[in-house]
């Protein structure tokens, strides 16, 4: 079942929220995203995503963050809500 | 004493600035780099201390120019007051920790702390500075809470008693959050909704379209009204009247009069069409362009200090693909409509050289600077919305349609937005008052004096009879192919110097509206004005200055003989 409901951000809903499982970058990305917040096991929210692969803006705590669509598409999460 | 003020990115940093100092801030680029940052002074007890607005960063390894002017910076200090996020204590520990490994004299400020109430956010602030071992000072730096008691305990600074070693850094950063800091249940506030409103498709491109809608009314409400009411009739029955009487003293002709107060225009001054120092060369930086300068920078501090901005660029991002850019990108088009100097300054938001020249470039030739356009609106504003129109239905699609090209012809690679959102907020007077204050004064140090280097320069090359040599040669072109009059040469001559003299230059000419649309068009187009050259060929190098130089050229001509044939 979990399996089923792991998915990229990009395959969100807006208005979800998950649990990121993994990232798919290397140390730079996952350095970039780490100091905003975004890391394995946080829980985060889909605010919003743009017409033909426009970025995906998320909320991690307080803060929230927009990320292109191919780096969005690198984020696996497990979708809890 | 040094103080530097360190911290992330939006968390209120400049407000603690302009909370902590006095009048005296000046805006300076660190040595080498075009990163800007404030600096200003202090009193800690008797003693005198400089305070310096570090650019944010979030950690201390940096990955944009910003951040590495932040940890160069870091060397030179004495002291560092650490401002923190309080709504995001996780995040900014970071910084805070990395700070700490340093060892230097520290204190924090634990920001936002009126925020942390209806956020649901309870911190335990005596506890943080117990564990991280320097002084923890709640703040609310737009209301001015904690203020005072930050300044008292700065001389408690000091190095602190973290020891963490890189690898954990995040799990030590988790044991201190759950120690200090308890979460309630809350509610999302208006503010947050309208957040998400404005960043979600269907509701946020018609919010940006009213947002920009709005912007332009009130910049033209605001700089009509200086001109109309203030302005205008300040230089007309004050400064005038003085001015006929120096016209009588150099008896109203020869080139001393022509050098100061110009060509009389029936008999009298003209302050647009004589091109005297005294008289146009105070007139059009002053009465004419300041005005909107003004208007311009006041609503753009606005959205910059409200948080709209990297909503906007969310927006915009898609569009900005195309033209091989990322959404970011509309800031420094939009600066560039203040004027294209920190326009092509913040090209530098943009990752890659390839998108920095796309940028510049594109902005240089379709961004009009506020200078231009206010001379633009004076002039063929006056004919109705049809040669505005024109103007600015040419150059937006040439942006479009040159964009689209660059993008397939310009090597290199674009990479993807990645920003943070900073909620929404109220801004604050004081801080958003001090930075139009830098910038009005920076346009007029620096735009005022060219523009009196520009009018003496037309004085003395009609004088040597350059522009008439140069119409000769040139009139092919201009006439040809542009269908102007050879002497609209010497406004193209000017407009390397400025652009806003320049268009005022087209005045006395008598073109029909086709010509002044032309004219305009062909003047923002084909060649940045010097003080924008110079920027642009330190950011890009000067073999990509000359290949932006190239294409503005050419395509100014282009699009100038095509505008000739269809109007």
């Amino acid at each position: 079942m979990a399996e089923d409901r792991e998915m990229a951000l990009t395959a969100m809903e807006t208005g979800q929220t998950g649990k990121v499982v993994q990232i798919q970058g290397g140390r730079g990305m996952i350095g970039r995203l780490e100091v905003l917040g975004i890391r394995i096991g946080r829980e985060l929210r889909k605010v919003s995503s743009q017409f033909m692969r426009g970025p995906v803006v998320l909320e991690v705590g307080n803060t929230q963050v927009a990320v292109g669509f191919g780096m969005a598409g690198k984020i696996l999460v497990e979708v809890t809500e | 004493m040094r103080i530097l003020l360190m911290g992330n990115p939006n968390v209120g940093k400049s407000v603690v600035f302009s909370r902590l100092t006095g009048v005296n801030v000046i805006a300076s680029n660190y040595p080498g780099t075009p990163v800007e940052f404030a600096k200003g002074s202090m009193r800690v007890g008797a003693e005198k201390a400089e305070l310096v607005d570090v650019p944010g960063t979030y950690r201390l390894e940096p990955t944009s120019r910003a951040e590495e002017v932040a940890v160069d910076m870091l060397k030179e200090g004495d002291v560092v007051v650490n401002v923190v996020d309080a709504t995001n204590l996780e995040r900014n520990l970071y910084l805070t920790l990395e700070l700490l490994q340093r060892k230097i004299p520290m204190v924090v400020a634990l920001n936002l702390w009126d925020e942390t109430k209806h956020t649901g956010i309870k911190i335990n602030a005596e506890e943080l500075e117990e564990i991280l071992g320097v002084p923890v000072i709640p703040t609310t730096a737009v209301t001015g809470e904690g203020i005072m008691t930050l300044v008292s305990r700065l001389p408690e600074a000091r190095k602190g008693s973290h020891e963490a070693e890189d690898e954990d850094l995040w799990h030590r950063i988790g044991e201190i959050v759950g120690r200090v800091q308890k979460l309630t249940h809350r509610h999302h506030t208006l503010l947050e909704r309208f957040g998400d409103a404005s960043v979600r498709p269907g509701t946020g491109i018609p919010i940006a379209l009213l947002v920009l809608y709005l912007m332009f009314k009130v910049i033209r409400f605001i700089g009509e009204g200086l001109i109309g009411y203030v302005f205008e009739p300040l230089f007309e029955t004050l400064w005038k009247p003085l001015m006929t009487k120096v016209s009588l003293l150099l008896g109203s002709s020869g080139f001393l009069h022509d050098v100061l107060i110009g060509k009389l225009v029936e008999g009298d001054i003209d302050f647009v069409e004589s091109l005297g120092l005294l008289t146009t060369g105070l007139f059009v930086p002053i009465g004419m362009v300041l005005p909107y300068v003004f208007a311009f920078y006041l609503i753009l501090g606005f959205l910059e200090d409200s948080g709209y901005l990297p909503r906007l660029a969310v927006l915009v991002d898609n569009i900005m693909h195309r033209l091989g850019l990322h959404g970011l990108a509309i800031i420094p088009m939009l600066l560039g409509i203040g004027c294209n100097v920190p326009g092509a300054l913040a090209t530098r938001v943009l990752e890659t050289k390839r998108e920095r020249f796309i940028a510049a470039t594109l902005m240089a030739i379709a961004v009009p600077c506020m200078a231009q356009l206010a001379m633009i609106v004076g002039l063929i504003g006056k004919t109705g919305a049809k040669g505005l129109g024109l103007v600015f239905g040419t150059l937006f699609v040439v942006w479009v349609v040159l964009g689209v090209l660059l993008n397939r012809l310009v090597k290199g690679e674009s990479p993807e937005i990645f920003v943070e959102i900073p909620s929404y907020r109220i801004p604050y007077w004081n801080a958003s008052a001090k930075k139009l204050w830098m910038r009005i004064r920076s346009f007029i140090t620096e735009a005022v004096p060219f523009v009196l280097v520009g009018v003496f320069a037309v004085n003395i090359l009609y004088a040597l009879g350059i522009i008439e040599f140069v119409g000769k040669i040139a009139a092919p072109v201009i006439t040809g192919m542009l269908g102007l009059p050879k002497e609209a040469v010497g406004a193209l001559i000017i407009g390397f110097l400025r652009k806003d003299v320049a268009i005022g230059m087209l005045a006395p000419l008598g073109l029909s509206l086709s010509q002044l649309v032309v004219a305009s068009v062909v003047l923002a187009m084909y060649f940045p004005c010097v003080a924008t050259f110079a920027v642009m060929a330190k950011e890009l190098g000067a073999k990509d200055m000359l290949k932006s130089a190239g294409i503005m050229v050419l395509s100014a001509l282009l699009v100038g003989s095509l505008l000739n044939l269809i109007l």
